[in-house]
């Protein structure tokens, strides 16, 4: 039995049914265990007060934003490949629910940059690259919404994922020539997690953790439901003759 | 029991309300649609096969 | 190929639209910055290079869906998909139809637009040059998008939403390059780069958009 089999919409059903409640209890234990203790229980920065508690919030959410993504350019290669309709609908589910970690990351990110940088919004490399993302998740969940067809869809919405990863990476590196020598750019140090002390470090893991088993959860959750949506449409698609003639 | 934010509590309650919220938004969301549509299906096969 | 282009071409003339259109658009937008931003010589000078970058692109912007719609609809992209010719050598040649009918006038308008907005004398050859470059990519760009959107019935909204995100790392090199060339900076690095992506659109993008137009024919 190869891994493909567990593709098979039947059997993803089946195996995924008992998951996703666990998933979502893991992910919800480790989000409450890591919020509180980041929120509670650690010290304040000596230069940035108590907003480095944001940062919980911030790093974990950005992280998945751009990892959402990457699953989703999979996804779509792999439905391109070898035609898994659960690929393509695991895609489309994902994307949603990198919309939501985008603006998380690039709502901490203004309130953080209020005070610190003395700015809502900066054209800084990273949150402009953000914004940028934003747009390709918007363009790809606006495709997928005008295309009746699924299939088609499932395939335009797959084509149109791989150039946009390209552009994507191209307009990340455009995005940094670009702001060369306008402006500096603040420190984003606390973005990367091996220059954090070890006080907010392991908080910050586990938050990490519990919005990557969010993710899981929520992309499973709404193939699913994605699943049973198409099944759905077909049952209603056979029947629907035989009414007619009755 | 809320730590002393000092002058930076409005951005930092501000952050974690409005990822809270969304956050849980998007879950009540999802399981919302699932159960939806599971019922739906199930309403559809029961009609079927009955 | 040859025979599509001319034909192409002919039709974009004659029918009038698109042709006269783009330019039109290119310069109201560019008459109409000065009154939103205040007609100080020194303000224009410093923002004309991004404003004339952002009008082109939107210019080009407004034709795209006409690339293939007129054709999906008369049944002549079905044809053309079963002729000899392969549907990436369409979609290449829709896109150089599209550059010659309104990213060639449009980088020929430019520097005429540019006087307006008070552009400083070293970058106008860069202007040209820039645009030169970058259009072609845009159309090239364009035809993608339109090649996705080619089914829908009302695509045109949707075609702005895929294709402008697409359109960023263009916009930056090509501004850039004209911002450095009025500042008498070096512009090889940004141009080089311009250049890259238009190569790179030209070769990589005809198989996006035929695989794109198979899908929406079949």
């Amino acid at each position: 039995m190869s891994i493909w089999e567990y593709a098979n919409p039947k059997k993803f059903m089946g195996w995924t049914a008992p998951l996703v409640p666990w998933l979502f209890g893991l992910a919800g234990a480790c989000l409450i265990v890591g919020l509180v203790w980041g929120f509670f229980l650690t010290p304040d920065d000596y230069k940035q007060g108590s907003t480095v508690k944001i940062i919980y919030l911030h790093v974990p959410s950005a992280l998945m934003a751009i990892n959402a993504w990457f699953m989703m350019l999979i996804a779509s290669l792999i439905w391109l490949v070898r035609r898994h309709h659960v690929s393509a609908l695991a895609a489309k589910a994902a994307a949603p629910v990198g919309v939501v970690m985008t603006l998380i990351a690039l709502f901490t990110g203004a309130v953080w940059g209020q005070p610190m940088w003395g700015t809502w919004w900066a054209w800084d490399p990273r949150l402009t690259s953000f914004l940028i993302l934003f747009l390709f998740y918007l363009g790809y969940i606006a495709l997928w919404a005008a295309i009746e067809d699924p299939d088609t869809a499932a395939d335009l919405t797959s084509v149109l994922c791989i150039v946009g990863s390209v552009f994507a990476v191209l307009s990340r590196y455009a995005v940094n020539f670009w702001n060369q020598g306008l402006h500096q750019g603040a420190s984003l140090s606390m973005d990367k997690a091996d220059h954090v002390a070890n006080v907010f470090y392991i908080p910050l893991l586990v938050c990490i953790a519990g919005f990557v088993l969010l993710f899981i959860a929520l992309v499973l959750l709404r193939t699913r439901t994605e699943i049973r949506v198409r099944r759905m449409s077909a049952l209603i698609a056979r029947t629907r003759p035989t009414e007619v003639t009755t | 029991m809320i730590p002393d934010l000092g002058k930076y509590a409005g951005p930092v309650l501000s952050a974690y309300g409005v990822a809270i919220v969304l956050l849980v938004g998007l879950v009540v969301v999802s399981i919302w649609r699932a159960r939806k549509v599971k019922a739906a299906l199930e309403w559809i096969e029961g009609k079927r096969n009955g | 190929m040859i025979a599509l282009l001319i034909r192409d071409l002919r039709l974009a003339v004659r029918a009038g639209g698109g042709f006269g259109l783009g330019l039109a658009f290119f310069l109201i937008v560019i008459v109409l910055v000065p009154f939103g931003v205040g007609p100080e010589a020194a303000v224009l000078t410093r923002i004309a290079p991004g404003i004339l970058w952002v009008a082109a692109l939107l210019a080009a912007l407004l034709s795209l869906d006409r690339i293939f719609a007129l054709d999906f609809e008369d049944g002549s992209l079905a044809l053309l998909a079963t002729s000899p010719l392969p549907l990436e050598g369409v979609a290449l040649v829709k896109a150089l139809a599209h550059w010659i009918t309104t990213g060639l006038p449009l980088t020929l308008a430019a520097p005429v637009l540019g006087f307006l907005l008070n552009l400083d004398g070293p970058a106008y050859p860069w202007l040209l040059a820039s645009l030169a470059l970058g259009t072609p990519a845009l159309s090239m760009i364009g035809a993608f998008g339109a090649a996705l959107t080619v089914g829908l019935r009302r695509g045109g909204l949707l075609l702005s939403l895929l294709v402008l995100p697409l359109y960023v790392p263009t916009l930056i090199f090509g501004a850039e390059v004209v911002r450095r060339g009025a500042e008498g900076m070096p512009v090889t690095t940004p141009l080089l780069m311009l250049a890259g992506i238009t190569v790179g659109g030209f070769a990589l993008l005809p198989f996006a958009a035929a695989a794109a137009l198979r899908v929406n024919l079949r």
